[in-house]
């Protein structure tokens, strides 16, 4: 119908602004105009609030503009969304899936939905069935479905039809390495066929292998350009340097942050990566840059990392205890059953004061489970585990007194403001007024909350959020904090922002127990653990982890090819097992 | 026309799809089947609005043989289970412990005065229930009455023999009244609550966004969430219709077909509110209370199923009027109780069949593919 030449994409000075419940309008998109060809993969990328989801809706249809035009495959959006809607696929960030229909039913419906006929329905399920794994979960209920499984299942739905093009919202939010490895290789195939996506990433790393990548923050168009041209941003300023024997890799990093000439350092394959303001040369030799480099500059340039902000460290409390190398967590052959289903079987590991500990695995690997029966909100099912000295499975209330515990999802009072939802955790932790008042105001500055000791917490920017949560559960000086998923679907920024207070944390004595997706995260942890199907793979330090990769051409292996190699070796090994006894 | 065909096949998927949720999700099941079976248990065996067998205490202080005869005349009565005292203090320690509802004092010159200017009797009735205590008070007259009728002496003198009759509910059965209430309100939880919990239970989870973007229209979806819940709705009164004429012998006096019609009418106008609702507000927190303040408790209490509309203040009968459950009740409570009586039919039908149309006009404006 209309002729491939005409761009995909072609927006003409776009505004939208919201209004929050406060009352105070927020402009989430501020005069973008840019064109898209057919063909290809674009990423639109930016920090949290960038306004890439309303971008999105925008040309799904789903939002009117304030001003501006947008253009579709040549369909105005503002004249017939119904002609772009049917026209193209859409997945949220969301993907509604209906989880008490089956994986087949599911595709069902949007099969009914494009009026896909019963032929062609063969020939697609097929295809997608192949490229999703989702082959053998047909009749499973989509609710019982693992996170990564839940999203290939959500695009699978998208795809039924061949679109013109194809929008995807933050598809990988979430999603372990394993299964994002996995996303993305349908998404190469999809552009193999010529079909045209855009998708949305919090992620610099997902973005260097588009064709074309679109900068957004604070609802500006900051660049379109290809990721080569916005890496050259960087160029002669980026630098590897390798901290001094005996340096903790973090400790350098900090070190390296704290300096007003660097913009931006990052620990990786055991060695930090900075980036640092032009002309500056401050540690290390150089490297090449890459694409996150660039948009780190092109963000700084725009004065766009507030989360980064004052880049002075916090300062360090006095110790808890000083007795570092002291064991503070002992678990030893845990197990829990849930029914016939072994969620976590026979994992032992110990944690030593101030260390920092990353939980690693992929989605459904038994990483929650474990979390909770250290937390005391799990009864194990065998195995023993003590935290500072105590018996959790025989006393846990008094080993809760121990811990902090920061949960995936925000669960504060959201009417309550910052002041209040502080004050009140610390009056649960049985604190007095006096003590109350100390750590309030030791929060309050940790923590840059401040500004917003009045505002309630639900209107609290979602970086502010997290900082809110960590804030509470410290109220009653744990000795050991633990943090499940902290910075999934967070951008770099606040993903920084988030270790540099860890760190300061574990220099202060504190016990940090995390969980992540992002598996260059480990390499802020002292040590780590591997998990798959309940069962620990794989443990030791970042270097150690990471040894177990194989050698990688032309580069330093890092910490997601050894995550990969370990958890795809073991998943191998036991198909193999279980192999005659399937067959039998 | 290829393109009804394929409106047709959405709407069909979708309609497939409400259903299958609907089967699989327990709290649809609670809210369409088990909850109108509570409810006719409920007002069947639990809740009668008649009063039987109330204990009275009595306080003879008397002792004479006319006050026997008094007395017995409670006896005899199918209404009261009478229990002698012997003091004032004993019956109200009885009525105080909830043992007996009501109290009858005798005074002690009873016969003297009954032959000279006419006596009293003392009945106090325990007033924490207003309603009961009131059919009580009037039950009380009836011994009173017979007991009188009965003496010559006092017959000759003039007394009056009142005699009662009740229309429409010859039985004085309150059942005969409840049952066409207990199918408003049924169809009013499954029409008006659990759609505006389903709708918005599909904007919080987000399945709406994805949906958005196909050719599905508007329209298309909102006929998907209204023939499900509309089936349901018509088992809610199935099994209501069951029961009144099985359990509770419900005799209905107007034709099958004009109930039927009633019921439907109405289950649109509960259907075409909870869409409403819900097309509002998009959290199921909001869109339940909304409906329970919207529907449900007016079905209750402000329909003439419970409460007397012409015992209302004038302002809230006033509001009665804005509510399409009171002319649904009017109208089942017609069917039933006195038959087709066209004028009550064809207006209450009316007024319904004007407010479904609305609502249903109004939903489907409301009703858009946009997130904000």
């Amino acid at each position: 119908m209309t002729p491939a030449s005409t761009p995909a994409l072609q927006l003409d000075r776009v505004r939208k602004s919201f209004r929050r419940e406060t009352g105070e309008s927020v402009l989430a998109l501020d005069d973008i105009s840019f064109s898209l060809r057919r063909g290809g993969l674009a990423a639109v990328v930016g920090p949290d609030g960038a306004g890439k989801t309303t971008l999105i809706r925008l040309l799904a249809g789903l939002v009117r503009t304030d001003g501006g035009i947008v253009d579709v495959l040549g369909i105005d959006a503002a004249v017939d969304p119904q002609a772009i809607q049917s026209r193209i696929s859409y997945m949220p960030q969301q993907f509604g899936l209906y989880e008490d229909l089956t994986v087949r039913e599911n595709l069902d419906l949007y099969a009914d939905m494009h009026g896909i006929t019963v032929d062609e329905r063969r020939r697609q399920y097929a295809r997608l069935m192949s490229m999703t794994g989702l082959d053998p979960f047909q009749r499973r209920l989509a609710g019982q479905l693992s996170g990564g499984m839940k999203q290939k299942l959500g695009l699978a739905c998208t795809l039924v039809r061949s679109p013109e093009l194809l929008l995807l919202d933050e598809p990988t939010v979430g999603v372990d390495p394993l299964s994002r490895r996995e996303l993305w290789e349908i998404i190469r195939q999809l552009i193999k066929e010529g079909l045209t996506v855009l998708l949305s990433s919090s992620d610099p790393d997902e973005a260097e292998t588009c064709d074309s990548v679109l900068v957004l923050s604070g609802g500006k168009k900051l660049m379109l350009a290809s990721p080569a041209e916005i890496s050259r941003l960087a160029l002669g300023r980026t630098f590897v340097a390798t901290p001094p024997d005996g340096m903790r890799l973090r400790d350098l990093e900090a070190r390296l942050l704290a300096d007003p000439r660097v913009i931006d350092a990052v620990p990786e394959s055991g060695q930090v990566r900075l980036v640092t303001r032009e002309g500056c040369v401050v540690a290390g030799r150089p490297a090449p840059e890459r694409f996150e480099d660039g948009f780190v500059v092109l963000l700084h340039r725009a004065g766009g990392d507030s989360e980064a902000g004052p880049r002075t460290l916090t300062q360090q409390e006095p110790p808890i205890r000083d007795s570092a190398g002291e064991t503070v967590i002992e678990v030893h052959d845990l197990v829990r059953r849930f029914g016939k289903f072994v969620a976590v079987n026979g994992a032992s590991f110990v944690v030593k004061r101030g260390e920092i500990f990353g939980l690693l695995g992929p989605n459904g690997a038994g990483k929650t489970t474990t979390f909770r029966m250290l937390c005391g909100l799990l009864p194990a099912s065998a195995g023993t585990l003590k935290i500072a000295g105590v018996d959790v499975r025989r006393a846990r209330a008094s080993a809760r007194q121990h811990l902090g515990y920061v949960a995936q999802k925000f669960s504060l009072y959201g009417q309550l403001t910052v002041g209040e939802n502080l004050a009140f955790f610390a009056r649960a932790y049985g604190l007095d007024a006096n003590q109350t008042r100390a750590r309030i105001a030791w929060a309050l500055q940790q923590f840059q909350l401040e500004p917003y000791l009045r505002l309630p917490s639900a209107q609290l920017p979602g970086g502010f959020k997290q900082r809110l949560a960590m804030a509470a559960a410290l109220m009653h000086r744990p000795e050991i904090l633990f943090l499940d998923e902290p910075t999934s679907g967070a951008d770099p920024f606040a993903r920084r922002a988030f270790w540099q207070r860890i760190t300061t944390l574990a220099n202060g004595g504190v016990t940090v127990i995390v969980t992540t997706h992002f598996m260059a995260e480990a390499e802020y942890c002292d040590r780590a653990l591997i998990l798959d199907d309940g069962k620990v793979l794989a443990q030791g330090t970042p270097a150690q982890l990471r040894a177990l990769a194989p050698v990688q051409p032309g580069r330093t292996a890092t910490m997601e090819d050894a995550f990969i190699a370990i958890v795809e070796g073991s998943r191998s090994d036991s198909a193999r097992k279980s192999a005659p006894s399937a067959a039998a | 026309m290829g393109n009804w065909q394929a409106k047709w096949r959405r709407i069909w998927a979708l309609t497939r799809k409400e259903s299958r949720q609907v089967l699989r999700d327990p709290s649809s099941v609670a809210i369409g089947i088990v909850f109108p079976l509570m409810m006719i248990l409920l007002f069947g065996y639990g809740i009668s609005l008649d009063v039987t067998r109330v204990t009275v205490a009595v306080v003879d202080n008397d002792a004479s043989s006319d006050s026997a005869a008094l007395v017995g005349a409670f006896r005899l009565s199918p209404n009261f289970v009478v229990r002698t005292t012997r003091s004032m203090s004993e019956a109200t320690g009885l009525m105080l412990d909830r043992q007996v509802d009501g109290i009858l004092q005798i005074p002690s010159d009873f016969d003297r005065r009954r032959h000279a200017d006419g006596a009293d009797v003392q009945i106090i009735v325990n007033g924490s229930d207003a309603n009961q205590a009131r059919i009580m008070q009037a039950y009380a007259a009836g011994p009173v009455a017979a007991w009188s009728a009965a003496d010559p002496s006092v017959a000759s003198s003039g007394a009056v023999m009142v005699v009662d009759r009740l229309w429409f509910n010859e039985a004085d059965d309150s059942h005969y009244f409840l049952v066409p209430g207990l199918i408003v309100l049924v169809m009013t939880i499954i029409g008006a609550f659990l759609t505006a919990m389903v709708v918005a239970r599909e904007w919080e989870r987000g399945t709406l966004e994805a949906l958005f973007v196909t050719p599905m229209r508007p329209g298309e979806f909102l006929v998907s969430k209204f023939i499900p819940y509309f089936a349901l709705g018509m088992i809610g009164f199935a099994l209501c219709f069951l029961a009144g004429k099985f359990l509770f012998h419900v005799p209905l006096r107007g034709s099958m077909l004009l109930l039927c019609l009633a019921s439907i009418v109405y289950l649109v106008v509960a259907l075409g509110i909870g869409l409403l609702v819900s097309t509002l507000v998009k959290s199921q927190f909001l869109a339940s209370q909304l409906a329970m303040l919207l529907t449900f408790l007016p079905a209750m209490m402000l329909s003439g199923f419970i409460y007397d509309l012409r015992s209302m203040p004038v302002v809230i009968r006033g509001i009665t009027y804005a509510l399409p459950a009171r002319y649904a009740v009017t109208l089942l409570q017609t069917l039933y109780l006195a038959g087709d009586v066209d004028g009550v039919i064809w207006l209450n039908t009316g007024v319904l069949a004007l407010m479904a149309a609305l609502l249903i006009l109004a939903t489907r404006l409301a009703t858009r593919k946009r997130l904000a």
